[in-house]
C-alpha cells in the first residue's frame, strides 16, 4: 500500500531547456543503474528478507527511489519543454523524438529501452545485500558522470542531491549486510542461504 | 507564490530529516536518541504541512476539505517548475 504526496522529495525547477542534457540524465531513469530499477530491485527483493530490519531498510529504500524516479522525470521534462524541430533535430533528441515526442519513457542513455534484466531478485538475503551495495555504488558513479557533462546549475543542484543519496544507501546497505551476518550462528557459519535453509 | 515554495521548502526539509532517521533507524531500531529525534521532527513536520495545506494546497488526496471543488487536482502538480 502507497500514498502519494505531492511535492517531489527535493526542488526540480531548471531555467533553460537543454534536449541535449535531457538524453543524458534520462539514463537514471531507464537506464542499467538508474532509479526505476533500483526501486524494482529493493521492493521485490524484500519478501525474501528473512530478519525485520531488512524487511522495513528495504521497502523505505525502494519507496525512497520511487521519489528519485520522479525528480529525474521531472528534470527531463522540464529540460525538454517549448522545443523547436531545429533544436530536436541539432541536438540528437530526434530519435526519441520520433518515438516518444517529448513524453517521458525509461530509455537508458545509450537508447536501449528499461529492462528488469537490470536487476536481480535472488532469494538469498546476503546475495541481495552485496548487489545492493553495488547498485548504490554504480548509480553514484552514473551521477559522477552527468555532473561531469552538464554544466547547467539547476541540473546540477538537483543530481548532487541525488548522488548523495546512493551514498547514504550505501551505507545503510552495509549496515544490512553486517546485521545479516551477525544472525548467522555456527550452524550456518558460511552463509548458506539464510532465507532459504532455516 | 515565492512563500508557497517556502511553505513547501519547510515541509521538504522535515521530511528529509525524518527520512534520514527513518532509515537509519531501520538497522538501529533501539538507538534511543535518533528515536527521540525522530518524534521531535514528527510534531515539527505536522505543524508545517498544516500551515502549507491551510493556504496553499494538498499533499494527499485525503486532506481535500472543499464542498465544490474537488481541489485535490489542481495545478501545479510537482514535476511542473511553478511548483518548486
Amino acid at each position: 500500500m502507497w500514498q502519494y504526496e505531492k511535492k517531489l522529495q527535493y526542488p526540480v525547477n531548471i531555467k533553460n531547456p537543454n534536449p541535449k542534457l535531457a538524453q543524458l540524465v534520462i539514463t537514471q531513469l531507464g537506464g542499467p543503474d538508474g532509479e526505476l530499477g533500483a526501486s524494482l530491485r529493493y521492493l521485490n527483493q524484500r519478501y525474501a528478507a528473512p530478519y525485520a530490519e531488512i524487511k522495513g531498510m528495504l521497502t523505505d529504500i525502494g519507496t525512497e527511489e520511487l521519489a528519485h524516479v520522479e525528480m529525474i522525470s521531472a528534470i527531463v521534462y522540464q529540460l525538454t519543454r517549448n522545443l523547436t524541430l531545429k533544436e530536436i533535430k541539432d541536438s540528437g533528441f530526434d530519435k526519441y523524438f520520433v518515438d516518444h515526442t517529448t513524453g517521458i519513457y525509461p530509455v537508458a542513455a545509450s537508447g536501449p529501452a528499461f529492462t528488469v534484466d537490470y536487476f536481480q531478485s535472488k532469494g538469498d538475503v546476503i546475495t541481495d545485500m552485496v548487489e545492493d551495495l553495488a547498485a548504490e555504488q554504480k548509480a553514484r558513479t552514473t551521477y559522477d558522470n552527468i555532473l561531469r557533462l552538464a554544466d547547467d546549475p539547476d541540473v546540477r543542484d538537483a543530481i548532487k542531491f541525488l548522488r548523495q543519496r546512493e551514498i547514504v544507501h550505501f551505507q545503510r546497505f552495509g549496515e544490512g549486510l553486517r546485521l545479516c551476518q551477525d544472525n548467522l550462528n555456527a550452524k550456518n557459519f558460511y552463509a548458506i542461504n539464510p532465507s532459504f535453509d532455516k | 507564490m515565492m512563500e508557497n515554495n517556502n511553505l513547501k521548502k519547510a515541509v521538504q526539509m522535515y521530511d528529509f530529516y525524518l527520512l534520514e532517521l527513518n532509515l537509519y533507524l531501520d538497522t538501529h531500531p533501539t538507538d534511543m536518541n535518533a528515536l527521540r529525534m525522530f518524534n521531535e521532527y514528527k510534531k515539527l513536520r505536522d505543524i508545517a504541512v498544516n500551515s502549507y495545506v491551510q493556504k496553499y494546497g494538498l499533499l494527499t488526496a485525503d486532506q481535500s476539505n472543499s464542498d465544490t471543488k474537488f481541489n485535490w487536482v489542481d495545478d501545479p502538480w510537482p514535476w511542473e517548475r511553478s511548483a518548486n
